[in-house]
């Protein structure tokens, strides 16, 4: 490169007016082993530009933390509380109520729902006639077995009176 | 946002990060632990990062922003006493042999420069950003910034060529 093409860009330079790219040009001027001895003093600097800009490296590691959200460790609190606040509350919280401290629209959907017990009551009862006919016909079945029992116990005598007598045919 | 997607996010700046609070910070470790902080901060923020158009402008702006309040508080001070000791001009034989290298001197003269000059010329000069970038970062507009970074050069440039005519400051 023309040594006044650089003395022109060193003096742009020093009025703080050149490119970055006019800039990389008089580094690579003065990276280089030969310059103008009146630019000498310039060498330094350039050189220390380009030396730090490689040399002065962060390699240190960061501990970087990735902080774990405890939203479910929160969610399964909450739901302990809830369970237990409910267990609590059906054993010991339910106090008797007793016909006359309701108001009357209670009294209302309590009518109605004896009313309804009762229907479903009545229907039973009727189901239930209708299994006194099985019930005849178990006691007819259980008279059945009382009479076959019968049948055993003469089958067993029977049995008796034939070994007896072949045990005497045998003598 | 998982941590390889942050990883990639963030890989491209994070040198960058850690050497413009080196800059301003001085020691490494000083640099290490901000360049750390600035990290965790834009993780913690990593819900939000999508909606930032310019991450990388934005993490420069919270590194200057962390770096000079390190700087102005109290625990700053004292380290200040400590990283300051070879600003002391006597000329002991270990100066000597520092200021041989030549380049270790450019590093001293920026460290002189005012804090905004440093930051414009850290931007410009190594990392290479352009007006723009720089504007939002140090919230200046253009023009300002040229006139600080052309400051900034001249003092180096003078210092420079003292040092290479007479030797040691």
């Amino acid at each position: 490169m023309v040594l006044i093409n650089i003395e022109q860009l060193l003096e742009k330079y020093d009025n703080g007016e050149t490119t970055i790219k006019e800039e990389q040009e008089l580094k690579a001027y003065f990276s280089q082993d030969e310059v103008a001895p009146h630019l000498e003093s310039y060498k330094a600097m350039f050189q220390y530009f380009n030396t730090t800009k490689q040399e002065d490296l962060y390699t240190k590691d960061v501990p970087l933390k990735t902080k774990k959200s405890n939203i479910y460790q929160w969610i399964s609190v909450a739901a302990l509380l809830v369970l237990s606040l409910g267990i609590f509350t059906t054993q010991f919280g339910n106090d008797k109520k007793t016909l006359g401290s309701l108001t009357d629209e209670e009294l209302i959907a309590y009518n109605q729902a004896v009313e309804v017990l009762d229907l479903v009551g009545s229907k039973f009862d009727q189901g239930e006639s209708n299994m006194a006919a099985f019930g005849l016909m178990s006691n007819k079945l259980s008279q059945g077995v009382d009479k076959f029992e019968h049948v055993t116990e003469f089958s067993e005598t029977t049995n008796k009176i034939f070994k007896s007598k072949k045990k005497k045919q045998n003598k | 946002m998982t941590q390889t997607d942050f990883t990639k996010l963030v890989l491209p700046f994070k040198d960058k990060v850690f050497r413009l609070a080196k800059r301003l910070l001085v020691s490494r470790e000083e640099a290490e632990d901000a360049t750390q902080e600035i990290l965790m901060k834009l993780w913690d923020k990593r819900q939000k990062i999508k909606e930032y158009r310019n991450i990388e402008a934005f993490a420069m702006t919270m590194t200057k922003n962390f770096c000079l309040d390190r700087l102005k508080s109290k625990q700053a001070q004292n380290l200040k006493i400590v990283h300051s000791n070879y600003q002391d001009n006597n000329t002991s034989l270990q100066k000597q042999v520092e200021a041989k290298d030549s380049v270790d001197w450019v590093s001293k003269m920026i460290e002189e420069l005012p804090e905004q000059q440093k930051i414009i010329l850290q931007l410009r000069d190594i990392e290479e950003y352009d007006f723009d970038e720089i504007a939002k970062v140090v919230d200046m507009n253009p023009t300002a910034i040229r006139v600080a970074l052309s400051r900034a050069r001249k003092t180096i440039r003078e210092k420079l060529t003292k040092t290479h005519r007479y030797g040691i400051n």
